[in-house]
């Protein structure tokens, strides 16, 4: 090899390991800038886990309650109201709530809840995000034995949050990690446990 | 020797070819860079207008992220600093760095100017690239000032308090003036609003487009060099200077280099004295901006400190002020100035040498007694200092006409 | 170049000198000598902060979690011990008594102490600590030497005790007049403490006001360290490539 070969094979070398270095070094340099777009130290805790008391709760009746900006429903379902549950499953895109990352294990159920009586969902509707209205009387359609109507684009969902076949909404409501602290207190957000 | 060819050939087709059909790509590469030609043997000194640029970077990318999580109002602005410092995830680093760029960005553009005076490089034909640098400087200047309110620290009140009431020494107009500035009868959230509008819009603007034309202008003459000589006058057969070498890769592997040594002082600091002691960083700007107490030593931050010396070694308000604004415009006039027939130190005679010394001396003198109380010896040295500063300037036509210089060879020394 | 800055130094020497001289006799502070690495200190200063401190002053950009992490406290341990006007670890530390109430009690709103440490110096807080003295003049009974008039009574009375200051005339000032000038402390009752477990006391409260008031400065100088090998690195490589490509320079 000549010297001329010895000084190219070493030049592109070592551009190669300047470039590689420099290169790193930016990446690294980045993962600051970008790690400060996460929410911060605050938005964790003003986002913190937030405590519904159930008791005051009429059956029937629904809360609306907020957890890191979100709106989230809550709902004493009567038992006439569970049993109209069974009625809607026709009409439905994913009954069986199959559909993962929508709810948390523990709400995989056909109530889609911790307790059959109590519903919590996001009020946030999956197709873009507008807040469902809640419309929990039967009709006047034949399909609809109550739940929540979305007036941005007409998607409909049932007590259990279920979405209806053939609306913008592609998913049922999500519901939101949450928990019992007590037999009638719930801790929306706090990831741990279902019971 | 191997000679090892790294030219970049028009493109003849490709990707490239369609994008030189639209914009002057592969062209403006090679004006600016694989074949704009600077003189080979550039010294240290030549690294800190890269330095520059790159402290730029630094303090336009962190101010972006800044701006992202800060508060201009009196009410929410110091509490948002702190809660960059605490709540924002590496929002540390990021202030930390920004604020240290602060200071590099005024030692790398003093020394930068240092090097301008040593080689001469303001001299013909470099006149204009020399007055857009002074005019990068001034703006730089009142960037620092406006950004220096905003964490509205006890320090930021009290500074921007006493360097806007300056502006009230100015005849008939000052007092309304300084109404103009504050929008307000004394420095209040309104102030704070519209200085966090010029740091962050206004004038970072203004800078760039001074910095984009400062290169257009360097580019258009060519650099100069540590012996002052013009390469451009001894070409080879293919038209290339014979002293030049291609900014690329010559120049950006040994910037390179340099940049690196840079991240690793500037590091050092970031990282183990954020508040150097207190000069870059005031004890007094970690209270929030108290209306009712000044704090006891009230000074600017570090670089502003030779003029400020200068203002107070005047007794007078209005011919402290016109002095203070001469010590900052004066540089301004230096390519007519300087008469001498060389550019560099290096064929200078002594004369030259001791002034620019004695210079360089009662600047750095007068940075220091601006962060000391004024009284006493202090004013007396400051006034001893002011004068020489001026003196360098007034007197060097004259002085640059009688100096004895040496001859200077047809190429630049150059030992490898 | 180097004559310059040679001659620049021997000039900042006198001036320095000449600085000494000038200052005169401000009062001498107590070195607080606290160490920010001792995390065990820094557990003890935060439980002496929240026992004698937080009843007053706030530390309003602390969040409990963050003591937590950084003090290796567990958070059980921190909701035990420290959090008094506090439910949650997210939160920082507050005050209960309102502005208003405490700015009619005191004269002036408690400051907020988060930044303290940094604004004012370890020592200075230090010395600050130690430095009351009784004095019938004063509404809170003592004063303190090194701000005077201050509003603050002697909140650590019960573990040092009380002492008194010996003042003497000092040297004649420039009118002729000797100013009194402050000897030394002499005690006057004792707390709880010895002189030196106070100290000790202060000196950890002291080195927690100095965490709180800037919590990630253990994190940069790990980090620093970190970031100089990996340019030092860096430059390693770079000058190489500089070297090998700048072989192609005509002498």
């Amino acid at each position: 090899m000549s010297e001329a070969d010895v000084d190219r094979n070493r030049r592109h070398f070592l551009t190669i390991a300047t470039a590689v270095t420099g290169g790193a070094g930016i990446a690294l340099a980045a993962i600051p800038f970008l790690s400060s777009l996460k929410p911060s130290a605050r938005a964790q805790a003003l986002g913190a886990p937030v405590e519904v008391p159930l008791g005051t709760l009429e059956p029937g009746e629904m809360v609306r309650v907020l957890w890191r900006g979100k709106l989230v429903f809550v709902v004493r379902r009567s038992q006439e109201m569970l049993d109209r549950l069974g009625k809607a499953v026709d009409f439905l895109r994913d009954p069986n709530s199959e559909e993962v990352g929508m709810q948390p294990e523990y709400a995989a159920n056909e109530y889609r809840s911790v307790k059959p009586e109590y519903l919590v969902v996001e009020g946030s509707c999956t197709h873009l995000g507008c807040a469902p209205l809640a419309q929990f009387e039967v009709g006047p359609a034949e399909d609809w034995f109550g739940g929540f109507f979305c007036p941005c684009h007409g998607s409909r969902f049932d007590l259990a949050g279920r979405v209806y076949k053939g609306v913008p909404a592609p998913t049922n409501l999500r519901v939101p990690p949450y928990r019992y602290i007590q037999d009638d207190v719930i801790m929306i957000g706090a990831e741990s446990g279902g019971a | 020797m191997a000679r090892i060819e790294s030219e970049i050939g028009k493109p003849q087709g490709g990707f490239m070819k369609w994008i030189d059909d639209r914009f002057p790509f592969t062209e403006t590469m090679r004006y600016h860079a694989t074949e704009y030609y600077a003189s080979k043997n550039f010294n240290w000194w030549y690294i800190f207008g890269v330095l520059a640029m790159v402290v730029l970077v630094i303090q336009l990318v962190t101010g972006i992220f800044l701006t992202m999580n800060y508060k201009p109002s009196a009410e929410d602005a110091f509490a948002s600093v702190e809660y960059i410092m605490r709540d924002v995830e590496w929002g540390w680093l990021i202030r930390y760095m920004h604020s240290t760029g602060a200071s590099f960005f005024f030692i790398v553009v003093y020394l930068h100017m240092f090097r301008a005076m040593l080689y001469g490089s303001y001299k013909k034909p470099r006149e204009l690239i020399w007055i857009i640098g002074m005019l990068i400087f001034f703006v730089l200047m009142a960037e620092a000032f406006a950004g220096y309110l905003l964490p509205w620290g006890n320090m930021s009140y009290w500074g921007a308090q006493v360097i806007i009431s300056l502006f009230g020494a100015i005849p008939f107009v000052g007092e309304a003036l300084v109404e103009i500035i504050r929008g307000d009868y004394s420095i209040s959230d309104i102030t704070l609003n519209r200085f966090f509008a010029l740091h962050v819009i206004a004038l970072p603007l203004a800078l760039i487009a001074l910095v984009f034309v400062h290169i257009v202008a360097l580019h258009e003459v060519g650099s100069n060099n540590p012996d002052g000589v013009e390469i451009k006058e001894h070409k080879g057969p293919d038209g290339k200077p014979l002293d030049g070498i291609a900014f690329h890769p010559y120049h950006t592997s040994k910037d390179l280099v340099g940049i690196v040594v840079f991240m690793m002082v500037f590091s050092a600091v970031m990282f183990f004295s954020p508040d150097m002691g207190g000069y870059f960083l005031e004890h007094a700007n970690f209270e929030p901006a108290n209306l009712t107490a000044t704090p006891e030593h009230i000074a600017p931050v570090w670089y502003f400190t030779p003029y400020y010396a200068i203002l107070r070694a005047v007794p007078d308000k209005l011919w402290g002020a016109i002095l203070m604004a001469g010590a900052v415009l004066l540089p301004l006039f230096l390519p007519w100035l300087d008469r001498s027939r060389v550019k560099s130190i290096r064929y200078r005679g002594w004369i030259y040498k001791v002034a620019l010394g004695l210079f360089a001396l009662s600047f750095i003198v007068l940075g220091w007694l601006g962060l000391q109380p004024a009284e006493g010896l202090y004013v007396q040295m400051a006034r001893v200092c002011s004068v020489i500063y001026f003196l360098f300037f007034i007197l060097m036509p004259y002085y640059t006409t009688i100096d004895k210089t040496k001859p200077v060879p047809d190429r630049v020394v150059y030992h490898g | 170049m180097v004559k310059i800055l040679k001659t620049s130094t021997i000039a900042a020497t006198l001036l320095l000198g000449g600085q000494v001289l000038a200052a005169g006799s401000a009062l001498d502070l107590h070195k607080a000598n606290n160490d920010p690495d001792n995390k065990q200190s820094l557990q003890r200063g935060a439980r002496n902060y929240m026992n004698y401190c937080s009843g007053c002053h706030s530390a309003q950009y602390v969040r409990f979690n963050s003591i937590a992490r950084d003090l290796e406290i567990p958070e059980d341990q921190v909701i035990a011990n420290l959090m008094f006007n506090a439910e949650k670890t997210f939160e920082t530390i507050t005050v209960n008594m309102p502005a208003d109430d405490a700015a009619r009690w005191f004269g002036r709103t408690p400051p907020d102490l988060s930044l303290m440490a940094r604004a004012k110096g370890t020592d200075y807080v230090f010395s600050f600590l130690k430095g009351f003295y009784i004095d019938p003049d004063s509404p809170t009974g003592v004063d303190n030497l090194y701000l005077g008039g201050t509003s603050m009574p002697h909140a650590l009375w019960e573990l040092q005790g009380f002492q008194a200051a010996v003042f003497v005339e000092g040297e004649p000032n420039q009118e002729g007049l000797r100013p009194m000038v402050f000897e030394r402390f002499e005690p006057v009752s004792s707390g709880s403490m010895s002189p030196e477990q106070f100290d000790e006391f202060v000196r950890d409260t002291v080195n927690f006001l100095e965490y709180i008031s800037e919590p990630i400065r253990a994190t940069r100088r790990v980090l620093g360290v970190w970031v100089l090998i990996f340019l030092g690195f860096f430059f390693i490589v770079a000058s190489m490539l500089k070297k090998q490509i700048w072989k192609d320079v005509p002498k």
